[in-house]
């Protein structure tokens, strides 16, 4: 074998010369402390390698060892619960290791090999298995059971089984037996390369709605399970707190949240809360569906692109279980500033801002492993793609917000305005969209409401009309116009307030049902059509505000919780007592 | 014994270019002997091969090909340290500047430090009672925090950040005042602004308790590059082996930025936004990031960096970078300091990412988040009925933009307004809040819950409070516009 030292080194960026070794992508050790590398790019000259750790102290000719796989990551039981760093070491071993700074070089196995396993085997000997099927399941968490399936490249008939008990991660549950007479040993970990999408049978069409409880998107710009949307705004304007509020209250079985180049104290959080927070549906923590991926902003840059591929991955691999997984990523933006910093130290031609040309497709290499599937064991899966964007002067012309806008199909775009007026989720009713909604038609009128989609278009174009009548009123003042006007702005006012705003921190508003939201568009336009018939009989709208019944309306969000629709009753009737007065 | 290296292959103002160097490691630390016998110092910033790229922090001014040895020292860029480092004044790295001799030093810490896990982190909760309403209530500091103050040339920055530290030190518990202590890091200021801090700082008797880290705008430019990371690297020994909560105030991030960008061209990279490296973003989060607390440490690292926006713009590149890294960010406003108000911050675009798990009950008070969001609300109404006001005239508002308008003032004028002197416990200054929101009609709250309206809204006694009538708000209003 040929003795492969470093010749150069820029940052995270060095070469070797003269080599034939590497394969491009290929996973590489660098230098004495075996550094993980990616092999990025190759002439007969030089082998250019992005190191994912600090450099400091790295000298020439320290040795390059291949490792014959291109980047990777063990898949197995134990990742639920935990928090990994971007190329999948877990940071809880790394913290008992070195200490609470982590060290270039630091070790730590994806999969705790050490610890058993409650393994019940699925198969019996003579079984045919093939890639995907699944052979033993692991209570991995009280609320998921772990699917363990055949890897790719694997497959034939069963010819021992182990005992049905605790195992410890490298044990082999199964043999196979294949057509050559080749015995495939399978434990409860496979590996797979990162930037590979994993294989499913088909893609299906996305007809169910990913539930978040939070009422503008649910409402107003839904997305489907296996779509993919991106939250632009600049700072301050509520990423992180959107993201997090997906996290904890949308309806999918698996959450992967990859904090990417973001800070540490939101990470720190977010295991804080996640694991004092309770499902409502199970009553178990919700860390217990929750996988955590930190790569904060001071950490290699190269790991950073390393993180979201890593996040991804374990999405498909919980999917491909038949699970519906969400994956957040908090920034892309960070993402695609490492792809940048990376591509200037390789010395490419940059494209717009500075950016590689390359920014295009990567996104959308991303992006595209959303989606609902059929899988190779004919389960449905799907995983739901949310990305936070930071723009650069929160300006959404710039190159990832436009490229990214380009591959997904709901923008949820927040509004520094809003955020000023601490009106959370700071969502821009004006600017966002979701082309999610006529997919969805058939199920909200089937599982919600049948006039559902009917009033969440009566509030669109009510919002509309408000943004308009707004334009004349920075100009003349609301007192001069007419009173039908008049009542749209004040409902508009009470659909703002009342409805789009949204409470993370109150126990009955943090997470709202979808029949929920359902009744209160419902009494809230109740009231805007009573109120129409009596501005139409030309009583003046002034006797209406006077009433209170708008501010009545606007607190009915922390009145009426979740579990007690009857309570709505109410709020008609209150209605119809404020305006009978005025008829 | 180590090797010197004669001569240089080139010289491109910071670096310098070696040839036919052996067994030296990516960032390690040179030293440069000069003909006369005197030193520089530089570090690795590039190899290739044999070939070393070295950038010397004190310049290259009077450096030719052939009058200097180099040598290795087989590190990185370290500091020496010990608890006496307290009351000392340095130079960007580190080297004792004040004439007191040399520091007796316990250990050296590499000054780029390591990336805290953020499974050690422990989330911050503990307020800091800086005794400034807009801060406290508005945009509450928290105990390892970083909260940058972003300024304009001409606004008084440093002095809000001295009344911090003045303040903060009063508030806290008499017994542990020995644990606290100051980090300043000056990077490019003006020797009056280094002046001003030493002077204020002794005022405030807390002299011995402060470790300075200078830098000024005619030091060595590439040395500015080191200064925040030594004070940081301070700050973290002070906070982790001695258990001391620690304040760093860096000044100024802008002219360290600039700093960067120079180095960054001279290296020939390939420039981001307004020539600005494109990792700038990276190299900021390794000094922002460093503030925090560790789990099973004692102490705390709290950052304040005061950042002067080129231009007054929000959007350039150095303030959008920090937004983006910094745990909120309090915005100075031009508008407040020319009609004479201190601390002229504004409160709307300012904000504190960690106050809403530091404030309420056990923190400051119950009502303390109803409060807030009540005021941002309210306040933001103001600026929407002043920009109808300067359309239509004040008159043509409706009553209710009327009491906005009056609102806006009283709540410029007495609660952001309150002098450099001032130091207001959090119940006067939630008090005061409640008492301004009463002058806004009932109804016109819509943050909060009737409950919590029941017990603070007084509208009476609001309006006794400031010493105006009801009517007033509105009529003499309109008298005012006619």
């Amino acid at each position: 074998m040929q003795n492969d030292t470093i010749h150069s080194i820029n940052g995270p960026v060095i070469t070797v010369k003269d080599t034939d070794t590497f394969a491009l992508m290929e996973m590489v050790y660098v230098g004495e402390d075996r550094l993980l590398g990616e092999v990025v790019s190759m002439t007969r000259e030089a082998t250019v390698i992005q190191v994912y750790e600090s450099t400091s102290g790295l000298k020439p000719g320290e040795p390059v060892t291949s490792s014959g796989e291109s980047m990777s990551i063990d898949l197995g039981p134990g990742i639920l619960k935990n928090i990994f760093d971007g190329i999948g070491r877990p940071l809880r071993d790394i913290a008992e290791a070195t200490g609470a700074f982590i060290t270039a070089g630091s070790q730590g196995n994806t999969i705790d090999e050490n610890k058993l396993w409650p393994v019940r085997i699925k198969v019996s000997k003579n079984d045919t298995l093939k890639h995907g099927d699944v052979y033993a399941t692991v209570q991995e968490t009280d609320l998921i059971e772990h699917r363990l399936m055949v890897p790719r490249g694997k497959g034939g008939k069963v010819v021992y089984t182990a005992d049905d008990g605790d195992h410890k991660a490298r044990t082999t549950m199964v043999k196979l037996e294949d057509r050559d007479g080749f015995v495939h040993e399978l434990s409860l970990i496979q590996r797979w390369p990162i930037k590979t999408a994993r294989p499913v049978t088909k893609r299906l069409d996305t007809a169910k709605p990913l539930v978040t409880g939070q009422r503008v998107i649910d409402t107003l710009f839904p997305i489907t399970k296996g779509g993919a949307a991106a939250i632009p705004g600049g700072f301050g304007s509520g990423k992180t707190m959107t993201q997090h509020q997906l996290a904890k209250w949308c309806d999918a079985d698996i959450i992967v949240f990859v904090g990417c180049g973001e800070r540490g104290n939101e990470m720190t959080q977010a295991l804080e809360e996640f694991s004092e927070l309770i499902d409502p549906k199970s009553g178990k923590p919700l860390t217990d569906r929750t996988v955590l991926i930190a790569n904060t902003s001071n950490m290699p840059v190269a790991a950073r692109e390393a993180s979201i591929y890593t996040g991804v991955t374990i999405a498909e691999y919980y999917r491909d279980m038949g699970y519906h997984v969400a994956m957040m990523a908090d920034s892309t933006s960070r993402w695609a500033e490492a792809l940048r910093e990376i591509s200037g130290r390789l010395e490419e031609m940059p494209a717009e801002e500075g950016f590689p040309p390359y920014l295009s497709s990567r996104l959308s290499q991303f992006y595209e492993r959303a989606g609902y599937y059929e899988t190779l064991n004919h389960k449905t899966g799907s995983i739901t793609i949310v990305g936070a964007v930071s723009p650069q002067g929160a300006d959404f012309s710039e190159p990832v917000t436009q490229n990214t806008k380009r591959f997904i199909h709901a923008f949820w775009a927040l509004d520094k305005q809003l955020a000023y007026e601490r009106h959370y989720p700071a969502v821009n009713w004006n600017e966002s969209y979701s082309e999610y909604v006529n997919q969805l038609s058939n199920w909200y009128s089937e599982n919600v409401d049948e006039e559902f989609l009917d009033h969440r278009q009566q509030i669109v174009k009510l919002l509309n009309e408000e943004n308009k009548l707004q334009e004349i009123v920075k100009l003349i003042g609301s007192s001069l116009l007419p009173d039908d006007q008049k009542l749209i702005l004040e409902i508009s006012k009470l659909i703002r307030k009342g409805f789009l705003q949204q409470n993370a921190f109150h126990d009955f508003d943090s997470y709202v049902t979808l029949e929920k939201q359902m009744k209160m568009m419902d009494v809230i336009l109740y009231l805007y059509h009573e109120a129409d018939k009596i501005v139409d009989r030309g009583i003046a709208f002034r006797l209406i505000t006077q009433t209170d019944i708008f501010n009545k309306l606007t607190k009915m969000k922390y009145e009426i919780p979740n579990d007690d629709m009857d309570m709505f009753d109410d709020y008609y009737d209150l209605v119809d007592n404020a305006l009978s007065d005025i008829k | 014994m180590k090797l010197q290296y004669m001569h240089l292959k080139e010289v491109n103002d910071p670096l310098i270019f070696l040839e036919g160097v052996k067994d030296v490691g990516f960032n390690e630390v040179v030293e440069i002997e000069m003909a006369d016998g005197s030193m520089r110092h530089g570090q690795v910033i590039e190899i290739k091969g044999d070939s070393v790229g070295i950038q010397v922090f004190e310049g290259t001014e009077g450096i030719s090909l052939e009058n200097t040895k180099t040598s290795f020292k087989g590190r990185s860029m370290h500091v020496g340290l010990s608890k006496e480092v307290l009351g000392r004044i340095f130079s960007g790295t580190g080297e004792p500047i004040d004439g007191l001799g040399p520091l007796f030093i316990d250990e050296y810490r590499d000054i780029n430090g390591l990336p805290l896990n953020p499974v050690s982190r422990v989330y911050p909760r503990n307020y800091i009672n800086t005794g400034i309403s807009s801060i406290d209530a508005l945009t509450t500091l928290i105990r390892g925090q970083k909260l940058p103050i972003f300024s304009g040339a001409g606004m008084p920055h440093d002095e809000l950040a001295m009344q911090i530290v003045r303040q903060a030190r009063i508030a806290e518990d008499a017994g542990e005042s020995d644990k606290f202590g100051v980090v300043f890091a000056a990077m490019g200021v003006k020797n009056d602004v280094a002046d001003f801090f030493k002077r204020s700082l002794e005022e405030a008797g807390v002299l011995d308790r402060v470790v300075m880290y200078l830098n000024l705008s005619n030091d060595p430019v590439i040395e500015r590059i080191l200064t925040p990371r030594t004070a940081l690297t301070t700050a973290e020994y002070l906070a982790y082996e001695h258990d001391m909560h620690i304040l760093v105030i860096m000044t100024d991030i802008t002219f360290y930025s600039e700093a960067l960008r120079e180095f960054s061209s001279s290296k020939g990279e390939i420039p981001g936004r307004k020539g600005f490296p494109g990792y700038l973003y990276s190299d900021l989060a390794s000094l922002f990031e460093r503030a925090g607390i560790v789990k099973g440490k004692g102490g705390s690292v709290t950052q304040i960096p005061i950042l002067s926006m080129p231009n007054d713009d929000i959007t350039h590149p150095i303030p959008d970078l920090t937004g983006y890294i910094t745990e909120g960010q309090i915005v100075l406003s031009r508008d407040l300091h020319q009609k004479g108000l201190y601390p002229p911050i504004a409160t709307l675009p300012s904000l504190s990412r960690l106050m809403k798990d530091g404030i309420g009950s056990g923190y400051t008070r119950d009502d303390h988040k109803a409060l807030t969001d009540q005021l941002f609300s309210s306040y933001s109404h103001v600026q929407e009925a002043r920009s109808l006001a300067s359309v239509i005239g004040e008159d043509e508002l409706s009553d209710t933009d009327k009491k906005y308008i009056r609102f806006g003032e009283f709540f410029e004028n007495n609660f952001v307004n309150q002098g450099p002197e001032v130091n207001r416990s959090i119940e006067d200054t939630l008090d005061l809040g409640w008492a301004l929101l009463s002058l806004l009609p009932r109804e016109e709250l819509d943050r909060v819950d009737s409950e919590v309206l029941d017990e603070f809204y007084n509208s009476q006694e609001a309006y006794e409070r400031f010493n105006i009538k009801e009517k007033s708000l509105v009529r003499e209003l309109g008298q005012k516009g006619e």
